[in-house]
């Protein structure tokens, strides 16, 4: 059993999804995680999938949905790895202000710094207002409020806002 | 009902006196299912509330929510029986307001609710899982209390509503995992309490 990550890029149209997991369905290839959006409109897929295929057979198979030159297909192999539990706590970081170079690698420098690990970022550049959004895994020993500091003296220098809010599931 | 003070949030007095010790047998401890279980996607069926057996199960529900940690509801669905009867306890929580100690609903629906708010929700049934889900935080429901079988409405807001919500749903073969506000509303569960 093989992990493939395979990745779909370039110009949407209704179908592409269709299309590729039908080929990966008969390559016996069982679809894992997936995330799908579109990024300044264009289609941005990256899913994970198991199976016995190897990555040029997937590959090759794939190669119909690039046929026609507006989608980019990659196929890689991944070591078998799951992902570790935390005993840390989840955040979101919101940044929103005028777009200007360096927002993004200013603002998670500061969350890379103390340890944080970013699982989901979403970016949207509308108009002139930049938007940032973040889900940061912070260790137990970090010091929230002097990471807020630090995070606010940042964005006053980009002249943009941030906030940090913690997002704790509730059990039901 | 019981009398409410405008703006403000009534307790049922009916409903918050009530104590699992009421049903007048001792819960038994029940296995909970997990998601992909078929039980937990099936409509439950309406029940009797004066039908000792399902006064049994109410017991059983309340014991079985007591020795799991962090554990404010459960629904008979997460014990494997396709019926509308559940528990709910939020009286230790932090984001509990107003609330009505331990009680069991069997039969209940939603007949208002408004002001919705979105949160972060995990479920015994799905333990690896987290989601967004919206939900009101003012709402108002009927149901019957198991053993007399009498008919109850209360008010619940904040974090008891939420919790009845939840509840309501799994009676009606609903996960959270139905209500995801939007298709990166569901998390990978980082910690485990």
């Amino acid at each position: 059993m093989t992990l493939h990550a395979i990745t779909v890029l370039g110009q949407d149209r209704p179908g592409i999804i269709a299309e590729a997991t039908a080929i990966l369905g008969g390559l016996g290839l069982n679809l894992e995680d997936s995330s799908m959006t579109l990024l300044r409109g264009h289609f941005a897929m990256t899913l994970i999938s198991a199976g016995d295929a190897d990555a040029a057979e997937v590959e090759a198979a794939l190669a119909p949905l690039s046929a026609s030159g507006d989608l980019t297909v990659s196929v890689g192999d991944l070591p078998e790895e799951r992902a570790v539990a935390t005993d840390g706590s989840s955040w979101v970081l919101s940044v929103h202000g005028g777009d200007r170079p360096g927002i993004v690698s200013s603002v998670v420098s500061r969350v890379a710094e103390v340890g944080g690990n970013i699982t989901d970022l979403t970016t949207r550049l509308s108009g002139d207002l930049y938007v940032l959004v973040a889900e940061v895994d912070l260790p137990r020993d970090v010091d929230v409020e002097g990471l807020r500091t630090t995070l606010s003296g940042t964005a006053a220098e980009l002249g943009v806002g941030v906030s940090l809010h913690e997002v704790e599931a509730d059990d039901l | 009902m019981s009398s409410s003070t405008p703006g403000g949030d009534a307790v049922n007095p009916v409903v918050a006196r009530w104590t699992e010790t009421d049903l007048g047998v001792s819960g038994n401890l029940l296995e909970v299912v997990t998601a992909p279980a078929p039980v937990l996607s099936s409509v439950g069926a309406a029940v009797d509330p004066t039908d000792p057996e399902i006064v049994q199960l109410a017991a059983d529900l309340v014991a079985t929510m007591r020795v799991s940690p962090g554990c404010v509801g459960l629904a008979a669905p997460q014990v494997g029986e396709s019926v509308k009867v559940f528990c709910v306890d939020v009286s230790e929580h932090p984001k509990t307001r107003g609330h009505h100690g331990t009680f069991v609903l069997c039969n209940a629906e939603v007949v208002e609710s408004s002001r919705n708010e979105r949160a972060r929700e995990g479920c015994m049934s799905v333990p690896d899982l987290t989601g967004d889900v919206k939900r009101a935080t003012r709402l108002v429901v009927r149901g019957q209390l198991p053993g007399t079988g009498e008919t109850v409405t209360l008010q619940a807001n904040a974090f008891e509503a939420r919790a009845l919500q939840h509840e309501i749903d799994h009676c009606e073969g609903l996960l959270f995992l139905d209500r995801a506000a939007g298709a990166h509303a569901i998390h990978a569960r980082k910690t485990y309490l």
